[in-house]
């Protein structure tokens, strides 16, 4: 689950993190109400997850309150990148002496976590480590130890940053560690990590993507949401725990396992289909998660003809058939449904489709012959 | 032979009074694997159709010699049962369970190779199968007969259906395991390929990976330098647009690197014809072995 950046921030502080005082605000007159109250100058900054929102207009400086009030009723409601702005994050504006970059990512390849850090900060990261990747100090953490003060120290004197704030800036590197651990992280970054004139160090931003695994040990976490990043179809997936992700074309997919979703997503698509999403039913489906995957996959009006491709390991062929019966009675579809049933109970499975005898749905033998066919059927 | 499991395993179950742990520990039974002992804490004394209970692995090792686990515990309490086997000298932990918290799997991780006395499959793998000799986990076996093909996967549904074409081509398999999707997986691809080189009853390796990572790409590199098995290659995600998640937490395409075609790539750089449909993967095996 990717973070907007006040919600970051306010992980941040938790941690003692050091960041600008601010408040969120959804409308003009909480925003207005937050700015007198932070004071002047302070920076008003879209809430939306996209790099690059000053430059599109979606972070200004107000000096009082009107000019707060303006910026404010620009920017919310503001569409920046196809993403509509529904809060925005008011906080006092910062003296910038010096820009960092540090983050701590989740390095899956080393298994391990991986602290960076880089003088070049406010600017894209991706293109200083292609162009100078010697710019950016990396210290992998052995998870078992932590973080360690030396570890700052080396990363700071690396990096070569400025003297007299190598303590303050390990310090901070630790603090970030910290909240990667404890919220369970799989990245933390900040850029720009700034030095005030009078030598304050800060995280002026914060991107933070928390693992959806660990989110019941942090029921806090788990109510953070991003409204102008969802969905309609994804948050109704969502709520009913399926993995959904929208698509363009017009053959709604059902699988169960990531790997064969994906697959069969290739499989359509060399058969001259488009697929409208992916959706992985997941390990040991039961009916009633088959019901809820059915009205998510016809919800998107786009939907011609569905196909569902199982190979049952944990997941066991009758109940997935079950389902489907179930979801015809309730949601009764109107669209023509391809089924291949293979694997734990694929007999017990076919013979039920087969009694049942549903309107429009075909039974198909192969996955390629599955595909085909509703690609036909698409048409 | 076969690798990791076959007659002489002798399987302990966590969470086996589960429904699930029930169904496919029986399952993997009525397949003749040697299931020696179940655990659930507090269920001591009790049997599962004749399966013993234990309340700890420690007690299943001592009174049955257990020497192989499947976790089937929910996955707030996996990261705890994986590391109760490794201290009870467990050598094979299968890690069935999908849904760790991904900091779990990385201390588990560390500390398996720290004490370096286990071997840990998965999370959230379907098990590894070895046709004729033994099943733990949820593989269908009824799909899988005994043969020279050794098949490894990042995705359970996919090694069904990747397999599934073999068995239609005649083949049958050595072993078939599957390592799981989860962004640390206790085994990865290079350490498969490694037993499958040095396993006499493996004529051929299938190895199918998907988006996200680099395990691919490593394990393209380590074909280079020590299989001279054929391998025969098999990437899902070809079609899956960059920045979404797809599912396993592995399956994430950010920019150009983890994507289908540059996996492809690295692995045909090193001699592995990569099939772009399972039954294609099927046709080369084929091609290669003539069965």
């Amino acid at each position: 689950m990717d973070l907007l950046e006040y919600q970051g921030k306010q992980l941040f502080a938790r941690h003692g993190v050091p960041v600008p005082e601010g408040k969120p605000a959804r409308t003009v007159e909480e925003a207005v109400a937050a700015a007198d109250e932070i004071g002047y100058p302070c920076a008003v900054k879209a809430q939306v997850q996209i790099g690059g929102r000053g430059k599109l207009g979606g972070i200004k400086i107000a000096n009082n309150s009107d000019e707060a009030r303006q910026h404010a009723g620009a920017i919310l409601g503001m569409d920046i990148r196809g993403l509509t702005v529904y809060e925005v994050w008011v906080e006092g504006a910062s003296e910038i002496a010096s820009e960092y970059y540090a983050s701590v990512v989740f390095d899956r390849s080393a298994k391990a976590p991986l602290v960076m850090l880089s003088t070049k900060g406010g600017m894209d990261i991706e293109a200083v480590a292609d162009e100078d990747p010697d710019a950016i100090a990396r210290l992998h953490v052995d998870p078992l130890l932590g973080f360690q003060p030396f570890h700052g120290r080396r990363l700071a004197y690396e990096a070569g940053i400025d003297a007299d704030v190598v303590r303050p800036v390990g310090e901070m590197l630790a603090k970030l560690y910290t909240v990667f651990v404890a919220e369970e992280a799989t990245l933390v970054e900040v850029n720009p990590l700034i030095v005030t004139p009078d030598r304050q160090v800060k995280a002026l931003d914060a991107k933070v993507t928390l693992d959806n695994n660990s989110l019941f040990r942090h029921p806090d976490n788990a109510e953070l949401r991003d409204l102008s990043g969802e969905d309609p179809q994804e948050r109704m997936a969502h709520d009913r725990g399926l993995t959904y992700v929208k698509l363009d074309g017009n053959i709604g997919i059902l699988g169960n396992g990531a790997g064969l979703v994906m697959s069969t997503l290739d499989v359509v698509k060399g058969a001259g289909g488009e697929p409208a999403n992916f959706l992985d039913a997941g390990g040991g489906s039961k009916s009633d998660a088959i019901v809820s995957a059915v009205e998510v996959i016809l919800s998107d009006p786009k939907v011609k003809a569905v196909l569902f491709n199982i190979f049952g390991g944990i997941t066991r062929c009758d109940e997935v058939a079950r389902g489907l019966i179930e979801a015809f009675a309730i949601v009764k579809p109107t669209v023509p449904f391809v089924v291949r049933l293979d694997g734990t109970n694929d007999k017990e499975g076919r013979a039920l489709l087969a009694e049942a005898n549903l309107p429009g749905v075909y039974a198909e033998a192969t996955m390629d012959g599955a595909a085909a066919k509703v690609v036909e059927l698409a048409a | 032979m076969s690798i990791l499991i076959d007659k002489n395993t002798r399987l302990v179950t966590t969470g086996i009074t589960g429904s699930e742990g029930t169904f496919h520990t029986l399952r993997n039974r009525d397949y003749g694997t040697n299931v020696v002992a179940g655990v659930t804490p507090g269920k001591g004394g009790q049997n599962v159709d004749g399966i013993p209970v234990f309340n700890t692995i420690h007690e299943a090792v001592d009174k049955q010699g257990a020497n192989t686990a499947m976790i089937f515990v929910p996955p707030r309490f996996a990261a705890d049962s994986i590391l109760e086997a490794e201290e009870a000298g467990i050598e094979l932990i299968i890690a069935i369970t999908e849904g760790i918290p991904a900091h779990d799997e990385l201390r588990v991780y560390q500390i398996i190779k720290k004490n370096g006395r286990s071997r840990l499959i998965g999370p959230n793998c379907p098990g590894i199968l070895s046709p004729g000799k033994a099943n733990v986990g949820i593989i269908p076996a009824t799909f899988f007969k005994e043969g020279n093909v050794g098949l490894v996967s990042r995705s359970g549904t996919l090694t069904y259906q990747v397999g599934n074409e073999l068995a239609q081509q005649g083949f049958g398999n050595s072993t078939i395991v599957g390592i799981g999707g989860d962004p640390v997986p206790g085994t990865d691809f290079i350490d498969v390929l490694r037993l499958f080189q040095d396993d006499e009853q493996t004529e051929l390796i299938v190895m199918c990976g998907e988006i996200g990572g680099d395990a691919e790409e490593r394990a393209a590199d380590f074909i280079g330098e020590y299989v001279t098995k054929p391998v025969v290659g098999y990437i899902a995600g070809f079609t899956a647009p960059p920045g979404k998640q797809m599912g396993h937490a592995g399956a994430i395409v950010s920019g150009s690197s983890g994507g289908a075609a540059a996996k492809a790539a690295a692995l045909e750089a090193k001699g592995v014809e990569v099939g772009r449909t399972p039954t294609e993967v099927a046709e080369i095996a084929m091609g290669k072995l003539g069965a």
